[in-house]
């Protein structure tokens, strides 16, 4: 089920004018603030109206102002997932996860228990909101969202309101849904690290309109593309659980590579995907000696895209992988870098964070 | 209550007569007129606002006697309810009206506040969740602003006892029919001996309203509580 959306709306001083598909999975929409993010969820989900546009899932139309259709939010069966996680506060916890479940009678919903488990929410049932932390909040919130039956999850900024140890609480939660749930999303985030652990496709938004828009290891692997600055750059690589080193260390097997990065749980031959910064990325032109970096891998440039600034991105072809790496045009001129041209590529094991990380 | 005599005591029975229903059937109105200049957007707004207001600013006579122009026995309206034997002019039904009409600005003013305060996003996320509008009132809107709704029934509660100028206008001072306790009150003050009659009188009011006072203030502290407790 593919959710598409087409949309125009003229605020002050800005216009928003984007449209894309939301295949199955998740599919995040990924750009700084102001760049219409909010807005496209909020007309999904029915909150907003545009002054034009269509959004459809599968067959079914949400709204088409050329038809002059607009179904109400509570009967267009998407769950939303807030920022702030907006819980009933003359509910108790039990009664805000029931409350959707009410309305949906006779769609399947998800059974209780399980996403009561799921969560890790059993202890808190019977509280009141006002008495939860933030994550606790969120996790419940998740749950509401969950238990009405939703026929795709939408979420904005869900971890943007939580310090970084909740965001590190509540992220997996998110890779669950996709992943257990399988539960088509459609997720607002100005964060790459979040974009790289969970998109499978990335919609690129700039000043409200679509940069770019593909599977996540493509869009964010594209110098061009660069939604919240060439700093945050990076790519995503998915890999394989090859062996466990006694010393803490974990290795990968990525499109024919072998990579080395902190121990990452999983049994071998587990899946996981990881997020390389661009900035953890070195070039050499040969194979450096004598360098405390583990990972040295053999690469051919396939595009440069020179900043503004200082800087430049690199595109490489790794394997079957594709990476960036953010290096001065000062090095980009020294090294004579050109497409096509074989190097290597430097990654420091311990620049691949425990948070760039997923399963 | 033997120290109060069977005139005194009369008026004060009626008074809670009168008081109860007034705001009792004023209280639905009260909430669909404060949801609606609360959260309405609608030609006539400043009109139905300044109306409701209306009673708060005239002179209590001016409105009294506008009432006696619009539901007196000669009056059309007044002449149709006359005739289905709904008739409320010189009745304690009149006294009600014009308590109900007294008190109307104060409940819907507290009302008012109470969904103000009402995350409009909370409303939102229900109706996310499925529930359609008149069901995110029922679940989500009516709870939050309950403490608002029985503060301004106090409140109309107490303006409603104590209505004297509208209501000795449009229904006069008849006693065990229209004579309310500030009614009696005025009544004893005319005649002479009756200080001591007025003064228990009084004693009675200023309780009724000094209670009414506390729980309208303790109610709307549970309002503030509860709206802000996330």
């Amino acid at each position: 089920m593919t959710l598409s959306v087409c949309l125009k709306h003229a605020f002050d001083g800005f216009t928003l004018d984007a449209a894309f598909d939301a295949p199955p999975g998740v599919t995040v929409l990924f750009g700084g603030s102001g760049s219409g993010k909010t807005t496209i969820v909020n007309a999904v989900a029915g909150l907003f109206r545009p002054d034009a546009g269509r959004a459809a899932l599968g067959d079914e139309v949400l709204f088409d102002t050329d038809r002059r259709l607009w179904q109400p939010p509570h009967r267009r069966g998407l769950g939303y997932v807030f920022q702030d996680a907006r819980l009933f506060p003359h509910l108790s916890v039990r009664q805000n996860l029931c409350y959707g479940r009410w309305f949906a009678r006779g769609r399947r919903t998800e059974s209780f228990d399980h996403i009561v488990e799921m969560l890790g929410i059993g202890p808190l049932l019977d509280r009141r909101p006002a008495d939860l932390s933030g994550g606790e909040r969120q996790r419940v919130a998740i749950g509401r969202a969950l238990l009405a039956g939703p026929r795709m999850i939408l979420a904005d900024e869900p971890l943007a309101a939580l310090d970084e140890p909740r965001k590190a609480e509540i992220l997996p939660y998110f890779e669950r849904l996709r992943d257990e749930l399988a539960i088509p999303m459609l997720y607002v985030s100005h964060s790459a690290s979040e974009v790289a652990r969970l998109a499978t496709t990335v919609v690129a938004l700039k000043d409200g309109r679509v940069t770019r828009q593909g599977p996540a290891a493509e869009v964010l692997s594209d110098p061009q593309v660069t939604p919240i600055g060439a700093r945050a750059a990076g790519a995503v690589i998915a890999a394989r659980v090859a062996q466990q080193h006694p010393d803490g260390l974990s290795e990968l097997e990525a499109g024919g590579l072998r990579l080395l990065i902190p121990r990452v749980e999983g049994a071998i031959g587990s899946a996981v995907r990881i997020h390389v910064e661009a900035q953890d990325v070195m070039l050499a032109l040969a194979p450096p000696q004598g360098i405390s970096a583990l990972n040295v891998l053999p690469a051919t440039v396939r595009e440069i895209r020179l900043g503004g600034g200082p800087g430049a991105l690199v595109q490489l072809r790794a394997g079957d992988n594709l990476l960036l790496a953010r290096v001065t045009r000062r090095a980009v001129t020294a090294l004579g870098l050109h497409a096509g041209q074989e190097l290597f590529a430097v990654i420091e094991a311990v620049s691949v964070a425990k948070e760039g990380v997923a399963g | 209550m033997g120290w109060l005599g069977p005139q005194e005591w009369q008026a004060v029975a009626l008074s809670l007569r009168v008081a109860f229903w007034a705001t009792l059937v004023s209280l639905p109105l009260g909430v669909a007129v404060a949801m609606a200049l609360a959260r309405g957007r609608f030609p006539g707004h400043a009109l139905l606002n300044g109306l409701v207001h209306l009673p708060l600013i005239l002179p209590p006579v001016v409105t009294g006697y506008l009432l006696l122009l619009t539901f007196g026995p000669q009056a059309a309206v007044g002449g149709f309810l006359e005739s289905i034997g709904l008739g409320v002019a010189f009745r304690w039904t009149g006294a009600a009206l014009a308590a109900g009409v007294m008190a109307f600005p104060l409940m819907v003013r507290a009302i008012r506040l109470s969904i103000e305060a009402v995350d409009p996003r909370l409303e939102q996320a229900a109706a996310t969740l499925g529930a359609s509008r008149p069901w995110v009132f029922l679940t989500v809107t009516l709870p939050l602003i309950l403490p608002g709704i029985l503060a301004g029934a106090v409140l109309a509660f107490a303006k409603a006892m104590g209505e004297f100028g509208a209501t000795i206008t449009f229904v006069s001072n008849i006693p065990g029919q229209t004579q309310t306790l500030p009614s009696a009150i005025y009544a004893f003050l005319q005649v002479p001996g009756g200080e001591d009659a007025a003064l228990r009188l009084v004693a009675v009011s200023v309780v009724i309203a000094m209670g009414a006072l506390l729980v309208s203030e303790a109610l709307s502290r549970r309002v503030a509580k509860r709206v802000a407790g996330r």
